[in-house]
């Protein structure tokens, strides 16, 4: 016998919890007001997540899913993207959206059970996918047609630990694999799918090495490290623009509830995730912001102000805004709703006017 | 014109659209070089290229979700899904996804995709291979379902699946696809969906059907001299009520076949309907010609599933027998 793959699974950090820059060489080239964006995003993020859950609280939105600890995952990885690129979200990745320029309002407004706020479009954010994981086959796809339309552009497929389990993950990594596509899967491996903790969603040391079966290349890297992963994603960015496409597997932890709708407590010691709160990516990038004379106490107050009265505006326009007709929940079925559905159309808004 | 049989004739649509429209890509297994296991994709992998008739590795859920993320960016896919048993696996995708992008993105994105599969018993195949699932996908709000009953048809109702800018499932009965022989034009040509054909007028009696059985329920009514008026329906969702209707309310009585289990098929439906519309035309209580609500048989019983002329014959002949 001999071995005839020897695998390896790499891991990338570049600033630890304490917020020193642990691996110089792979320091990637961003310019001071590049540094404070990553800062200044990763912070409207938490706050705008602090925001809706606090909304929901009121009864103001619906149910909602904290990105709560999953910040730098989320905007580093987002941060790398290119304008053409194309990200497919899952439900938790409002800090994807807001890093590509979508608007809170639009967000707040998905949440308060309204479809469109579902797509931000403007941005090439495609609209949340709930099933879990059954939105990496349309990255994939995605990345297919910018293969075959000879495009330099790539789509980056968001899900969690989770969705490796399911058939979609690894159908799309083979068709990934099979057809060059223009792809990079991100998975957030917050550590929990609901209540299952990922010691018993797989056997697998890593996700990352899963994609050694489809013949690409896996990385981990520390997912509160935001340096590390805008580094990865960029590099998976280039390698998918030829036709290469990479697993990042983003460790991090959810520190908050699955959702809205969920008591962690009930499965999860509060103390556990206690425990994690010392890695979260925001202060130990603050730290190094600040060491560095990057940041200043004065411009932290002025940017801490600023996210506060955007994220009050947006939620002052998102509660501006007028539901949309009725008829509405009808008229996007198809590009022109056949003769036969007419009826139901007028049913439609009789039912509507009769419930005013 | 040429005469064609089904397979021809869509291999035509195929090629007619391919060569007018880049953005169009086929998807399957064994659709290339193989041409596809009824040889349907004939020839087109070696005109048009293996990056546009790409065979598929063997994931029907994957074809189908990759083509989601294909259709928002632009491009057309066609795909194909070997058997009948196995569309069932592209449910998912179909009812949480390709029947919901343009609603849920308020028509920013939206999903042409055309998923192209045979249907139905008739060719003593294996298990999973002779099935009638079209009520599945019948049954989900933002999915056409088209099954076409012979090669002209075939051709017009493919190409207006293909321009159609939202998904369709396109069943092709198995059963005929090399049995009928029909003049077809070498061109491009269109038949709307949702729309049914009034195949034969008659006065005394309404015929419902649609795919396969439409040949055999003509030579029912044909052996019975009877003043039938057929309906093809073409589209199953969306139906074509007004079509039934105008012709339910002429004749007042009604025989509708269907291969598929009877319970909550299609005709359940148009019956639904026919009550709506047409309730105090009827002369007669309306009988349903299907394929029994049991699991397909195998080879040995398939005959003894399947309809046949003599069981369509016998529902006209009740349902013509029938004093008012």
């Amino acid at each position: 016998m001999k071995v005839i793959n020897g695998c390896e699974v790499t891991y990338l950090q570049v600033l630890d919890e304490t917020g020193k820059i642990v691996n110089k060489k792979d320091m990637p080239k961003l310019s001071k007001e590049e540094l404070k964006k990553l800062y200044y995003l990763m912070l409207l993020s938490r706050t705008f997540d602090g925001e809706s859950i606090s909304l929901q609280r009121q009864g103001r939105i619906y149910t909602y899913a904290s990105l709560y600890g999953q910040e730098a995952a989320q905007v580093g990885s987002a941060f790398a993207m290119g304008k053409d690129d194309i990200a497919f979200p899952s439900f938790r990745e409002h800090a994807v959206a807001l890093t590509r320029g979508a608007k809170p309002e639009g967000i707040f407004l998905y949440h308060k059970g309204d479809e469109r706020g579902a797509v931000s479009k403007e941005v090439n954010v495609f609209s949340p996918s709930i099933p879990v994981g059954s939105q990496i086959p349309h990255a994939a796809g995605a990345g297919m047609a910018f293969a075959y339309q000879k495009k330099k552009a790539a789509a980056v497929g968001y899900f969690g630990d989770g969705s490796t389990s399911k058939g979609d993950f690894h159908e799309a990594m083979n068709f990934a694999g099979v057809f060059g596509a223009h792809t990079v899967f991100l998975c957030q491996n917050n550590q929990f799918a609901i209540s299952l903790p990922i010691a018993e969603q797989t056997e697998a040391q890593t996700i990352a090495q899963k994609a050694i079966a489809y013949g690409m290349k896996g990385i981990r890297v520390d997912g509160n490290d935001i340096l590390a992963v805008y580094k990865a994603t960029k590099d998976a960015l280039e390698d998918a623009y030829k036709g290469n496409p990479t697993l990042i597997e983003c460790l991090t932890y959810r520190l908050g509830d699955h959702t809205t709708s969920d008591d962690a407590s009930k499965y999860r010691k509060p103390e556990e995730a206690k425990k994690h709160e010392k890695f979260e990516p925001i202060s130990r990038f603050k730290k190094y912001l600040m060491k560095t004379k990057i940041l200043t106490e004065t411009e932290d107050k002025k940017i801490q102000e600023q996210i506060k009265k955007e994220i009050e505006e947006g939620v002052k326009n998102f509660e501006a805004m007028k539901p949309y007709p009725p008829e509405d929940i009808i008229n996007y079925l198809f590009e022109k709703l056949p003769d036969e559905l007419l009826p139901e159309l007028e049913e439609i808004k009789l039912s509507a006017g009769e419930a005013k | 014109m040429t005469e064609m049989n089904m397979v021809d004739a869509i291999n035509s649509a195929l090629d007619n659209e391919m060569a007018n429209d880049k953005s169009i890509v086929l998807l399957g297994e064994d659709i290339g070089e193989d041409g596809g296991v009824f040889r349907v994709t004939d020839g087109l992998a070696k005109k048009y290229g293996n990056n546009r008739v790409m065979d598929s590795p063997l994931a029907e859920a994957g074809i189908m979700g990759v083509s989601i993320g294909m259709a928002v960016m632009g491009l057309k896919p066609i795909l194909e899904i070997q058997f009948d048993g196995f569309s069932i696996t592209t449910l998912d995708q179909v009812y949480n996804h390709a029947s919901r992008i343009r609603n849920r993105s308020r028509g920013l994105y939206h999903c042409p995709i055309t998923l192209r599969c045979p249907i139905g018993g008739g060719i003593r195949a294996l298990e999973h291979h002779s099935e009638s699932p079209e009520t599945f996908f019948a049954h989900i709000p933002g999915i056409k379902v088209v099954i076409p009953s012979g090669p002209y048809e075939a051709k017009g109702l493919l190409i207006s699946s293909i321009r159609d800018p939202d998904p369709v499932i396109f069943y092709e009965p198995k059963r005929i696809y090399r049995a009928i022989k029909e003049d077809v034009p070498e061109t491009a040509y269109t038949i709307p969906l949702g729309k049914a054909k009034v195949v034969r007028e008659g006065n005394s009696m309404t015929l419902i059907t649609y795919g396969s059985w439409l040949r055999e329920s003509l030579e029912a009514v044909d052996e019975l001299k009877a003043d039938v008026e057929v309906i093809d329906l073409r589209t199953i969702s969306p139906l074509d009520t007004e079509t039934i209707i105008n012709s339910v309310k002429k004749t007042g009585r009604v025989v509708i076949v269907h291969e598929a289990p009877k319970n909550l098929g299609v005709a359940a439906e148009i019956i639904a309907r026919i009550n709506e519309s047409a309730f105090y035309s009827l002369e007669a209580p309306i009988e349903r010609v299907t394929g029994y609500d049991t699991i397909m048989p195998l080879a040995s019983y398939e005959k003894l599933y399947l309809l046949n002329k003599e069981k369509i014959g016998k529902a006209i002949t009740k349902v013509l027998s029938i004093k008012e």
